[in-house]
């Protein structure tokens, strides 16, 4: 039994995607929270709407009822995608910066710049447009991750407040160095031609973006499970004294992963620019970085499954958007359900619920069956 | 005589599905010194828990004075008359004894103010009934930590303990202050106390207890009136098998010094002097062995030689590469690899694979990278199954995590990173806290067949016999100094080396500079 008590039994046919029922449990437990959430806001429906059997189909099935929604929840996709595969990393080094948030606008900020300004050639124009908003986002993101190790300031703490700064500098930029002055409406001058992204279908607003972040989910995979880069990220998250112990420079780890997380979050904010707009109009910062805490929680922190959830959340936002514009309930009621969810993920004891019980049940069943085979327990 | 306590079918299963207790019968008997026996792991804490209303059994009950009893909490075990003493001291050490003494049952006067002077004298009434001398009025942190658990033993009492619970209470004393230890607690037995003592040593369980009871994987296995038992039989009993209680080692063969240690000191965060200018050179091919009471510097001395605390004077050295404070990496890339003391803080990712924990040291070594930045699987499963191999860690594959192992081989998986190092010194720190007697007796010729290759090996051990056996030569550390240095292990006694590990004894400056052979 010595050996035996160490030893699990061969992972089954769902092996394939899950190596063990350790990792097989808590995606059950996250597909219990997708689901249970639709539920609840199905619940909800009746509950408020007036006539909520049309309600709720629209919320459920709306997104697959017309063409152009299914158009949409891939162009939503986008941006979900990129905040989420950047906080994988951030969470996977069990850190907690939310300055991806930051990453993503001033990358939205400096891709208008790139592309007002800059002349190139297509393909090329938002090529660079991307590497340079990358590159400013992850200089941004290293800002916690520098008041961390210099000052042991609280990340998430000072990401939150830098959140703020960043948002007013980028109006800043907008407002006073690219903003078209005959247009009444805040906007920036319009982007050149060569800038924008091509469609993927034509007539829809899907555009290339949707293929560049399928990309950078493989290179996200790869880079933290296939790097050595990775590997350390992963180790300084497993334990970081243990990562110190063993000759990791951990400082040098938190600086490169918060770099690389920003620079997600700046290439997602340039191609959400080049794929949608044809200048810079938004007048709030649309905070992408707090659905991709829910993206990184439901994905349980692995990029491979980033567009699983990002998909789950884009469904979620295109049936309540289909459903507020055709019933009496209003979009924001999805809040609620993305609250949810995160309650419901965030607790390790529901998460972990299945795996306590059946260790505790094997392992009483194991003893009286040793019991009575009569080793008393012994062997 | 009759039975005071008793366990019936007792099952204790943890959350994580760890079966602790499996259908554990035990019967304590009124006015006995029952040992309690058993490999670290084996269960027996787990029983004083549900004991002492800390855990609540999983099934099966329990019987004091005969009637069924459910304690929701300690307190409940208290007020029934059950007193436990931790491993690890549940005192304040700003306050005095005294106050320490009465803490949750302070008396008062009839103004409803504390009344310390009352406080003092009850310690002193009960210091001289139960004959465990203690200073009332001093502070717990000015004092020993054998009076320390006098005590924690003194406070159970004044709580009206009939059942004394101690748990591994000689671990962090001298052999001296055990003997007193041991006296004390027979004269409490005389007066009618029932004791249970929980202890791996087997020699302390013999010249102590009445009967002793033995626990293996989380059962009973025998009890036995201590006259009609002998060692071997105990010994066979906690492991279930045969084992050699003696190691062969062959004669070291000492070459040149690989680690040059001068004058280090260390301040911690209090202010107390924890490291005092101590030096030393470790040679090739030898164990140099690390003794004295916990706390009087050895950890410290650990963490300033492996980069995890900076010395405030003096150096490191490693031939013509200075160590001194440089970060744990260089440390390593040095040639020196580290057996961390806390396996599960510091020395293992208990999340992360085995595998991931096995190649923490080496993976961006071009073996495992290529030289570029991508990690080579097979070559890293390869070293991690070589390693699994060589040091018998027991699990289905490396890829499985560590926190599913057992202590014993979530050990084997440090040692088996730490030995397989290119590293000539090894630090090792405490190699087999925690670890069952099979790994334990593995760990052990590990050390030895890495001394016989020439590696020079550091070995800091709470376990007197353990450092005494492997060691070739020893140093005693007292209060941050070095006060003893024995070039030759085997010809040392414990109760010589507790004179000098209690700072009763110090030999003279020269015959302690000889441990630099210069």
């Amino acid at each position: 039994m010595r050996d035996g008590t160490e030893r699990r039994k061969s992972p089954g046919r769902l092996g394939l995607f899950f190596t063990n029922r350790d990792a097989l449990e808590p995606a059950l437990v996250t597909l219990f929270a997708a689901v249970f959430s639709l539920l609840a806001g199905v619940g909800l429906i009746f509950l408020v709407s007036k006539e909520p059997a049309q309600s709720a189909r629209n919320f459920l099935l709306g997104p697959f009822l017309r063409t152009y929604n299914i158009y949409y929840m891939m162009i939503a996709m986008v941006p979900l995608t990129f905040t989420g595969l950047a906080l994988c990393i951030i969470y996977q080094s069990k850190h907690m910066s939310l300055i991806v948030d930051s990453s993503f606008y001033i990358g939205a900020v400096t891709a208008t710049a790139v592309g007002i300004h800059a002349a190139l050639p297509a393909g090329w124009h938002p090529a660079a447009a991307m590497l340079a908003a990358g590159t400013v986002g992850g200089f941004i993101g290293l800002l916690p991750a520098i008041l961390k190790i210099r000052w042991r300031a609280n990340e998430l703490v000072s990401s939150l407040m830098l959140n703020y700064v960043f948002y007013f500098i980028g109006s800043f930029i907008i407002l006073y160095f690219l903003r078209d002055r005959n247009q009444t409406i805040l906007s920036s001058l319009p982007f050149r031609k060569t800038f924008l992204l091509p469609r993927l279908v034509p007539n829809t607003q899907l555009h290339a973006g949707f293929l560049v972040a399928a990309v950078f989910v493989v290179l996200v995979s790869v880079f933290l499970y296939r790097t050595k880069w990775g590997y350390e990220i992963r180790m300084i998250g497993a334990n970081q004294k243990f990562a110190a112990y063993a000759g990791l420079s951990v400082p040098t780890v938190i600086l490169y992963s918060h770099f690389v997380s920003g620079f997600l979050g700046g290439v997602g904010g340039a191609i959400e620019m080049a794929g949608l707009y044809k200048a810079f109009i938004w007048q709030m910062n649309p905070s992408y970085a707090w659905d991709g805490v829910i993206v990184a929680m439901l994905a349980r922190k692995n990029p491979k499954f980033v567009p699983l959830s990002a998909f789950f959340l884009a469904y979620m936002r295109v049936g309540a958007d289909f459903m507020s514009r055709r019933g009496d309930v209003a979009f924001e009621f999805i809040t609620l359900l993305q609250g949810l969810i995160i309650l419901i993920l965030a607790s390790d004891k529901i998460v972990n619920y299945f795996k306590a019980r059946r260790l505790q049940r094997t392992a009483l069943a194991r003893t009286a069956e040793a019991r009575a085979a009569g080793a008393g327990g012994a062997e | 005589m009759e039975t005071i306590l008793q366990a019936v079918d007792l099952c204790k299963v943890y959350g994580n599905g760890t079966a602790a207790n499996k259908f554990v019968n035990l019967t304590v008997r009124r006015g006995e010194i029952l040992g309690l026996v058993g490999e670290n792991g084996a269960g027996k804490s787990t029983l004083m828990k549900v004991v002492y209303g800390e855990e609540a059994p999983s099934s099966g009950s329990l019987l004091l004075d005969g009637k069924p009893v459910r304690f929701g909490s300690s307190r409940d075990a208290i007020a029934a008359g059950i007193g436990m003493v931790h491993q690890h001291f549940m005192l304040v050490p700003s306050l005095t004894l005294a106050e320490n003494l009465v803490l949750g049952r302070e008396p008062r006067k009839k103004s409803g103010m504390y009344d310390l002077d009352r406080a003092v004298r009850i310690a002193e009434e009960l210091s001289a009934k139960y004959n465990l001398r203690i200073i009332p009025w001093a502070r717990v942190v000015d004092v020993s930590v054998s009076m320390r658990q006098k005590l924690e033993i003194l406070k159970t009492l004044y709580r009206g303990a009939r059942i004394l619970i101690l748990d591994e209470p000689t671990s962090v004393l001298t052999p001296q202050e055990t003997d007193e230890l041991f006296a004390e607690l027979k004269a409490l037995r005389d007066k009618g106390q029932t004791i249970i003592f929980i202890s791996h040593k087997l020699g302390e369980v013999f010249q102590l207890c009445d009967r002793v009871t033995v626990m293996r994987d989380g059962a009973v296995i025998g009890t036995h009136d201590i006259g009609d038992v002998d060692r071997q039989t105990i010994s066979n009993e906690m492991v279930g098998r045969e084992v050699r209680l003696t190691l062969d080692k062959t004669p070291a063969a000492p070459g040149a010094t690989a680690l040059e240690v001068r004058d280090l000191s260390f301040v911690d965060d209090f202010g107390i002097t924890m490291v005092d200018r101590v030096s030393f050179s470790l040679r090739k091919g030898e164990v140099l062995g690390v003794v004295g009471v916990d706390g009087n510097g050895q950890s410290e001395l650990v963490r300033i030689l492996t980069g995890h605390a900076r010395t405030l004077t003096g150096s490191v050295r490693k031939g013509e590469e200075d160590l001194t404070n440089a970060p744990p990496r260089r440390i390593r890339k040095a040639g020196v690899a580290h057996v961390a003391e806390d396996r599960m803080t510091v020395g293992a990712a208990l999340p992360a694979s085995i595998a991931d924990n096995l190649l923490a040291d080496r993976y961006s070594e071009p073996a495992f990278t290529g030289g570029g930045g991508f990690l080579r699987r097979s070559a890293i499963q390869a070293e991690a199954k070589g390693i699994v191999e060589r040091f018998d860690i027991r699990c289905s594959s490396p890829n499985q995590s560590v926190a599913s192992l057992s202590g014993g081989n979530m050990q084997k998986v440090v040692i088996g990173r730490e030995f397989t190092a290119a590293a000539d010194v090894l630090v090792v720190s405490q190699p087999t806290r925690g670890v069952d007697i099979g790994a334990i007796e593995f760990i052990h010729r590990t050390i030895l067949s890495m001394r016989d290759e020439g590696k020079a090996i550091l070995l800091v051990s709470s376990d007197l016999g353990e450092v005494l056996s492997l060691s070739d030569s020893l140093i005693v550390m007292h209060a941050g100094r070095i006060v003893a240095w024995f070039p030759e292990a085997s010809a040392v006694t414990d109760k010589e080396l507790g004179l000098y590990m209690l700072g009763l004894k110090t030999q003279d400056e020269k015959e302690i500079r000889k441990v630099l052979h210069a």
